[in-house]
């Protein structure tokens, strides 16, 4: 047993390294920071997948002949790391990471080819229609419907939470196409052009000021058949295998580190009046600290197992609950850290491009809204609540 | 990067899992509650047999040369029996003193007779005014014509009755008659001028309180050539939090095991308490601290011969995060157990007990993450 990479891997790292430092803008970087919310606008984000795909690292986790650069688990740690280290901008998840794998799993030829050099590019931007207004943890009672229509399906409802449908050209989205026996049966799998004729988008603004989420409404809108992915009625099994990408997408700790290093050098500088002199804060600190700790070797032991064949088991669904845990614990400190600056309310955004000087030190900004914000971590993707339902069950076998 | 164990760790891990499950039942460990000696000797033969003893102690000493990760998976077994024997003390603590500090001689004169089970050992360090500090010794070491006279006093001393010799700390007076560095001086059983007062330590196995009043001891009781000891005993210190922690982890996922079996079988309102949701978050919350306490001991264990400030932060941070982890586990198991929990007649309370005993011992989890904090140059703590 060992914590240390071998030569090749060591040499890998400094490609990645060496490849950030050269490509990764300063105005990436900056917006970056000043984003408080999950994701980065696709202006900077789009920009960074653009500038991933040109190496050949646009989509990790794909296999090879798909476009995916065929790294070993400990490859892909080494890359996550170094991307948190750096501060890159967070790239159109609900495409790679998300709708990607489900195209390359269950998708026809044609959906392969047309969709995923598309989102290799940066070309198309996803978003992800699961929850409704009234199907939020419970999702599989969804009641947006498709009704078939010769070679089309008609679909009729709504969809809510849609992070970046205001950015998206394309939804994957999870339908009720039949009325099975339970209510996980007739759901399909769709692939939605945001342009087509009777889609309107509501924004939805977050309790940090943000705009980030939606909702859609869908009134007779005409999908063709063949953008179903998969079989009619076996959507759910697909989305839950997305759900698990989802969950285990997960090389967080690296992220969690640079947050929290954020923060405790916000607290020791003059900003914050050194906001580290406070033994509370120094205490709570190191606190976050040991959980990313606990968190980091958790993950090593999942990347170890699967990087010798094995299956790392139960392990990987506690990881969810206790990321969006300590993210939150991230963001707590944060605004206790910045103490009574966190009072000045900027409504403007994005940060990165104010057009006026703000009441308070610009990398205070985000702060308070980021742990706003925040709070929706331990809800999507399945809330704290069904993730505890989801180790009791498949952990515990209660 | 591999934290896969290898094929010797993985026999290692299953013998040790195999001997405590048919050595250490609750009938067993009901019996040496009320022995003086605290532990069998006749199993500490079977331990020097397996090789256990060996185990850390270099193979110029008649040892094995294993590292922190085999004396893991010994003591996560270990606390799955709750083990009493005085395998930290005389192995993991003593033989380490002895090899850090010790000059050949004195390293040939006691690692192979620990590496076979002849000899035991105990650390006579904490001082009752020191709380938690380790560089706080106030018991002190004179050097006199022809050795050493001690005097002072030293609480919480684990195995220290029966131990064969016993390892104390002390302040060294210089020629002046000030203090000066600190000193480890091997001090044999029965030597004049030692007060034990020895106790049923919680959650199994003795500790006992020393008196020393004028212990005279020879000029090579002192071990090593008079180098500040303070550096080492904190290399060996957080080696021992690594290895407490590992046993903490034992303790817990049996805990967890039988909390689980129990939720099952027991029913009331005509349903089994695990199918109440409010019982299977509580468990679902049990078992992930439980996980966290294992990342965190092997992770102290993969960084126990890290540089010491490397070294030191893992080991704090372990021990203040199983600490925590410990205390949650062993409350929630008792909880969840009703009032059967707090009876003698269950084997939880004395799971819980020793992972009361694991939070205070070298230092609570309040105390740790104040160390973690001080070490990251956070606070003056």
């Amino acid at each position: 047993m060992d914590l240390t990479f071998s030569a090749e891997e060591r040499a890998f790292e400094k490609e990645v390294r060496d490849y950030i430092a050269e490509s990764l803008t300063p105005e990436m970087k900056r917006a970056t920071a000043l984003t408080p919310s999950v994701f980065s606008d696709p202006d900077i984000g789009m920009a960074w997948q653009r500038a991933l795909h040109a190496k050949g690292w646009g989509a990790p986790g794909w296999p090879v002949d798909h476009g995916g650069p065929d790294w070993t688990p400990a490859q892909r740690w080494i890359f996550e790391a170094e991307c948190a280290r750096a501060g890159v901008p967070n790239v159109n998840v609900m495409g790679v990471k998300m709708v990607g794998p489900v195209i390359i799993g269950f998708g026809s030829p044609e959906q392969k080819n047309f969709y995923l050099p598309r989102i290799l590019s940066g070309e198309d931007y996803w978003c992800q229609g699961y929850s409704e207004p009234g199907s939020g943890s419970d999702l599989s009672s969804l009641k947006t419907r498709a009704v078939r229509d010769g070679d089309d399906y008609i679909i009729n409802g709504t969809k809510i939470w849609t992070t970046h449908a205001h950015h998206a050209n394309r939804m994957f989205a999870l339908v009720r196409t039949n009325d099975g026996e339970r209510q996980q049966d007739g759901i399909s799998f769709i692939l939605i052009d945001m342009k087509t004729p009777g889609i309107t988008t509501r924004p939805i603004l977050t309790i940090g000021g943000d705009h980030e989420v939606n909702q859609v409404f869908f009134d007779d809108v005409r999908v063709p058949v063949a953008n179903r992915v998969g079989e009619e009625g076996k959507g759910w099994t697909y989305g839950k295998y997305l759900l698990e990408f989802e969950r285990g997408s997960g090389i967080a700790s690296a992220k969690l580190r640079e947050a929290l290093k954020t923060i405790s050098d916000l607290a020791g500088s003059e900003i914050t009046g050194r906001a580290i002199e406070d033994p509370d804060i120094a205490i709570r600190m190191s606190e976050v600290e040991v959980d990313i700790d606990a968190l980091e070797m958790t993950e090593l032991r999942v990347l170890s197992a699967l990087q010798t064949g094995q299956n790392p088991g139960a392990v990987s669904s506690l990881i969810k609950l206790r990321v969006s845990e300590i993210r939150q614990a991230v963001t707590r400190l944060g605004v206790d850290v910045i103490g009574q600056d966190g009072l000045a309310v900027e409504p403007a955004r994005p940060f990165y491009r104010l057009n006026h000087e703000p009441a308070i030190p610009e990398e205070l900004l985000p702060v308070v809204p980021e742990y706003l914000n925040g709070r929706a971590y331990t809800i999507f993707g399945g809330s704290s609540e069904i993730q505890r339902d989801i180790i009791a069950k498949m952990v515990l076998g209660l | 990067m591999d934290l896969t164990l290898s094929d010797e760790q993985r026999l290692l891990r299953e013998s040790a899992d195999r001997f405590v499950a048919e050595t250490f039942k609750s009938e067993h460990r009901k019996k040496t509650a009320n022995d003086p000696l605290g532990y069998s000797p006749a199993i500490w033969k079977q331990f020097a047999e397996l090789g256990w003893l060996a185990l850390p102690i270099s193979e110029a000493h008649g040892g094995l040369g294993g590292g922190a990760i085999e004396i893991g998976l010994l003591m996560e077994a270990f606390g799955r029996g709750l083990v009493s024997e005085p395998f930290l003390s005389t192995v993991v603590v003593g033989a380490a003193l002895v090899a850090e500090c010790g000059t050949e001689a004195q390293q040939q004169a006691i690692l192979p007779k620990v590496a076979e089970g002849a000899l035991t050992l105990a650390f006579a360090h904490s001082e009752r005014a020191a709380r938690f500090d380790l560089g706080h010794v106030d018991t002190t070491a004179t050097k006199t014509g022809d050795g050493w006279r001690l005097n002072g006093s030293k609480i919480a001393v684990l195995d220290g009755a029966s131990a064969s010799q016993i390892i104390v700390s002390a302040r060294v007076a210089n020629a002046n008659g000030a203090s000066g560095k600190l000193g480890l001086f091997l001090m044999p059983a029965g030597t004049p001028g030692l007060t034990l007062r020895d106790y049923a330590r919680l959650g199994g196995g003795r500790g006992c309180n020393l008196d020393l009043r004028d212990v005279q001891l020879p000029a090579d009781a002192l071990l090593g050539d008079g180098k500040d000891a303070l550096p080492a005993i904190e290399t060996v210190v957080d080696r021992a939090m690594a290895a407490l922690g590992a046993e903490a982890v034992g303790i817990m996922q049996t805990l967890l095991d039988t909390t689980l079996e129990y939720t099952k079988i027991r029913k009331q309102f005509g349903r089994p308490l695990s199918a109440n949701q409010v019982i299977r978050h509580r468990l679902a919350d049990v078992a992930m601290q439980v996980d966290e306490a294992r990342s965190m001991a092997l992770r102290a264990a993969l960084m126990a011969n890290a540089e010491p400030m490397a070294r030191s932060r893992a080991a704090s941070g372990a021990k203040a995060k199983i600490g925590k982890c410990a205390r949650f586990v062993a409350e929630q198991a008792v909880q969840l157990h009703g009032a059967m929990g707090v009876t003698e007649e269950l084997d939880i309370g004395a799971y819980f007990k020793r992972l009361l005993a694991f939070d205070t011992l070298f230092g609570s989890s309040a105390h740790h993450y104040r160390r973690h904090a001080a070490l990251s140059g956070r606070a003056h703590a």
